[in-house]
């Protein structure tokens, strides 16, 4: 082996994260057989003829041995083939486009605000460590995340939809809708997303730099006459980056695949909606589609955040 | 010494135009958090006044606890962690620096004082290149463009010897070597070309051979510059090679203060004498007997079954109730030996005999009695006790684990050992905190002892102590060997402690035994170059010694 060893250890981790995929896609598959339940039973009712499910079993091959069954779907997906919904008859890769893209966009603007205000209140909260600021901080954090995200989501309903009607309770968004419809559109989700993936990224920004706080090298800067805020800027936080970047990829993976509370209650035609309906409907295939799609934005953002770990690292970026 | 008031002479103070710092009833307390008690106050510096004159260099000298660090932080007006100057006057260019506030504080650190600490190591930011580090003081404070301190600092790279100079800079902390680091940090502490340099342990945390040229180049930067400095450590024979006048603090207290030579050669105060006279306890060897109690054979080793040998082809004996000193500087692979034949690591090629038996390579493989046997005491006393346990737990563990006693038996037993170690059954129900260095080295001896072994190997067992505690813990171990028969493989990178107490000696560099023997011998001439070195590198109490050391040698040493 040879080349940098920084390129090496990348690429072990993005080949980790495929191997870990192939295996997830598998653990997706076993689940969903052991689920109690027949699809050619609940598409057909419970009126069905038993030659009538045979015959649907037959369509659907069910009747296949499952690991003929997983290499199917496998090679479907490897070829951008994520089956048909069996409910709806639809092809699940076209109905799961817009729905996909509407989860990153509520996804995207949130985590726009919520990094950037996540990593300034905890260096304001470090600057002004046990003084009123970092306890008020503190305090409204452990708060915002103490409720659960339905309890916050009603009550922003409440205030901002019914009583002030600031905003649509209901987050209906379409294509060609103008974007600042949009934006509008998603305030409230998107809030409610902040309140609760906000506490833990600031609270881990806040530990993560005191941690660092303590280093002789903060002694030294402190000692050169370095102001507190230059002192944490220049000093603290570069060494600090990976344990924020860890917290901060763990909470953009749960914008993501922890939507789908917030989707129902603000009914947001994204995928978490789509998951709900389909696990209801006991469609297989879409659950096992999504369910992937989750796991590969999960694993994808943990190989960010290892990657960003280890540049991060000064003694990995310029060895010896 | 009685704890009463005593006159102290005081050197002539130094005349008003070059009077630079003057500390006057200088009184810094603390919080303390005493485990199981209420926190409380304690004051660690008590009315110490001294004054400093322009380009000289005043030693600060003292055991830990002494209060030295303390003192020199207060020049920059910073109290570490929760000490508090809590009275007194720092006066510095004319003012009181303790009166300017957060504003005027920060204007004079890092531009009329800088500071160089004794792990440059951990002083460095590892995120940033040395050079933006070196700069970063005299660019903050407008002493310099960035351009003109860049040059400057390149101009104080190679007046400290280092190598590449103009290069050295673009490096990452981690890419230079430690003495290299601490006299970049001299340098960066030289950068803002200050009035006074804190210098605090500078040279503690390097090896022997290291510390010499770092102190030369240290104390040439001195004297080029003309920087005032500070110079704190606890080992009078450094200090004696840098400063003019020196400082003897115990407990906070000023005990005396003199001009270097008067310290060294005519110290008033009894404690200063013990200070002075401290290193020596006779100790007269013992030859080698017919059958080794632990014989180590051709042993090579590697971490992680790398390419890298950290031991190569290491034979050594060691005999009953006698002891093999193992010297050498970090990265020698003495405790590398250690890890070897306690089966830590277990070795590629070679074996070990112990006790007319060979032992099983790694440590899960042997048997009960080896482990017992065998025994361990660390450099660190505070990091090998668990902290929740009692000295009773701790030393009654093995006469559990080894010996199956229980209850008033074992009771006994760990009172007896008390007894052994000078401590007593008083503190049988005290936790490791409640304990000092010394003491908590010495429960870790018991421990050891409790397991009745053949062996103990000490790693270090005497680095972290202050001389006059270590010259305890010595000759607790040499009793302790004449009684019990117990044999020791005394791992340590400090000559006179050799000295005190090795019946023979190896002195081990880069993975090798290079020399061999019973202490008489591997300690008369004719040297090979490195034990040349090493010997010729402790520093002696005598004025121009580090001059002659320098000339003398024949061999450059790894540091450079």
């Amino acid at each position: 082996m040879g080349g940098s060893p920084i390129l090496r250890l990348i690429a072990q981790r993005v080949a980790m994260g495929i191997l870990l995929l192939f295996a997830v896609s598998a653990l997706i598959f076993a689940g969903t057989q052991i689920l109690p339940g027949d699809v050619a039973a609940s598409i057909l009712g419970q009126s069905a003829t038993p030659t009538a499910l045979a015959n649907l079993r037959q369509e659907l091959g069910l009747n296949d041995p499952a690991y003929v069954r997983y290499f199917r779907w496998l090679g479907g997906i490897l070829t951008g083939d994520l089956g048909t919904a069996l409910t709806t008859r639809q092809d699940i890769a076209t109905t799961l486009g817009p729905r996909l893209w509407n989860t990153l966009f509520l996804a995207f603007w949130t985590a726009v605000v919520a990094i950037p205000l996540a990593i300034l209140l905890g260096l304001l909260a470090v600057r002004y460590r046990n003084g009123p600021i970092d306890k008020a901080i503190s305090g409204f954090a452990l708060a915002s995340t103490s409720l659960p995200e339905f309890f916050i989501g009603y009550l922003l309903i409440f205030f901002f939809a019914v009583k002030l009607q600031w905003f649509p309770s209901i987050s209906t968004v379409y294509d060609g809708m103008p974007f600042l419809e949009k934006l509008q559109a998603i305030v409230l989700p998107g809030t409610a997303l902040l309140l609760v993936v906000l506490a833990h990224m600031m609270r881990m920004t806040r530990a993560a730099i005191l941690n660092v706080m303590q280093s002789a090298y903060v002694e030294t800067a402190e000692l050169k006459g370095l102001s507190q805020l230059n002192i944490i800027r220049k000093h603290a936080f570069p060494n600090a980056i990976a344990p924020i970047v860890n917290v901060v990829m763990l909470n953009l993976a749960f914008l993501v695949v922890g939507v789908v509370v917030v989707e129902v209650i603000f009914v947001y035609p994204g995928m978490g909606q789509y998951l709900v309906d389909h696990v209801a409907k006991r469609d297989v295939p879409v659950v096992q589609a999504v369910g992937l799609i989750f796991a590969a934005v999960y694993i994808s953002l943990n190989i960010v955040a290892d990657i960003a770990s280890i540049l991060a690292n000064p003694r990995l970026r310029h060895p010896r | 010494m009685s704890g009463t008031a005593h006159h102290v002479d005081t050197p002539p103070r130094p005349k008003p135009e070059d009077l630079l710092l003057e500390i006057r009833n200088l009184k810094i307390e603390a919080r303390v958090y005493p485990p199981g008690e209420t926190p409380r106050d304690v004051t660690i510096v008590d009315g110490v006044s001294l004054t400093l004159a322009r380009g000289k260099v005043l030693g600060l000298i003292g055991e830990s606890g002494a209060g030295k660090s303390t003192i020199g932080l207060s020049a920059m007006a910073y109290g570490r962690g929760g000490v508090r100057i809590t009275g007194g006057e720092v006066i510095l260019n004319g003012r009181d620096i303790l009166k300017t506030g957060k504003d005027g504080v920060r204007k004079l650190r890092g531009a009329e004082v800088c500071y160089v600490a004794q792990s440059a190591a951990a002083a460095f930011n590892p995120a940033h290149r040395l050079m933006d580090q070196v700069v970063e003081a005299a660019i903050l404070h407008g002493s310099a463009t960035r351009a003109e301190a860049e040059k400057r600092a390149k101009h104080l790279f190679r007046k400290l010897s280092l190598p590449n100079p103009d290069t050295i800079g673009d490096r990452y902390p981690h890419q230079v070597s430690g003495g290299q680091l601490q006299r970049v940090m001299t340098a960066m502490a030289l950068c803002s070309e200050p009035d006074l340099i804190v210098f605090d342990e500078p040279t503690t945390a390097l090896d022997v051979t290291t510390q010499i040229d770092v102190l030369a180049a240290i104390k040439d930067a001195i004297r080029d510059t003309g920087v005032a400095a500070l110079y704190i450590t606890h080992d009078l024979a450094v200090v004696a090679q840098v400063s003019d006048e020196i400082m003897v603090l115990r407990h906070g207290k000023l005990v005396e203060w003199g001009g270097t030579r008067q310290i060294i050669k005519e110290p008033r105060q009894e404690y200063t004498n013990a200070l002075v006279s401290v290193h020596h306890i006779e100790h007269e060897e013992h030859a080698p007997t017919a059958n080794p109690i632990l014989s180590a054979r051709n042993i090579t080793a590697a971490y992680g079954g790398g390419p890298v040998k950290v031991l190569k082809n290491v034979s050594v004996d060691i005999f009953p109730g006698q002891t093999l000193a193992v010297v050498g500087e970090s990265g020698s692979g003495k405790s590398t030996l250690a890890r070897a034949i306690t089966g830590l690591l277990p070795p590629e090629e070679g074996s070990v005999a112990f006790n007319g038996r060979t032992l099983s390579k790694a440590l899960k493989d042997r048997t009960r009695d080896d482990l017992r046997e065998l025994q361990m005491i660390y450099q660190m006393a505070d990091v090998a006790m668990n902290p929740r346990q009692t000295v009773g737990t701790i030393i009654g563990r093995p006469l559990e684990f080894y010996f199956g006693m229980k209850g008033r038996e074992r009771d006994k037993r760990v009172a007896e050992l008390l007894d052994k170690i000078e401590m007593g059954k008083g503190f049988i129900d005290r936790y490791p905190a409640e304990l000092s260095g010394g003491q908590k080295q010495r429960v870790c001896i018991a421990r050891a002892l409790a397991a009745k072994p053949k062996l103990i190997i000490c790693d270090e067992v005497t680095s972290a102590l202050d001389p006059l505690v270590a010259h305890g813990i010595l000759e607790l171990l040499l009793g302790l060997q004449k009684d019990e028969n117990v044999a020791y493989l005394f791992i340590t990178h400090d000559l006179a402690t050799v000295k005190s107490i090795a019946d023979s000696i190896a002195v081990m560099y880069r993975g090798e035994v290079v020399r061999y023997g019973p202490k008489s011998k591997v300690l008369s001439p004719p040297f090979d170059a490195y034990t040349d070195l090493l010997l010729s590198s402790v520093p002696e109490m005598e004025l121009g010694w580090l001059e002659k050391a320098i000339k003398g040698r024949r061999m450059e040493s790894a540091g450079n």
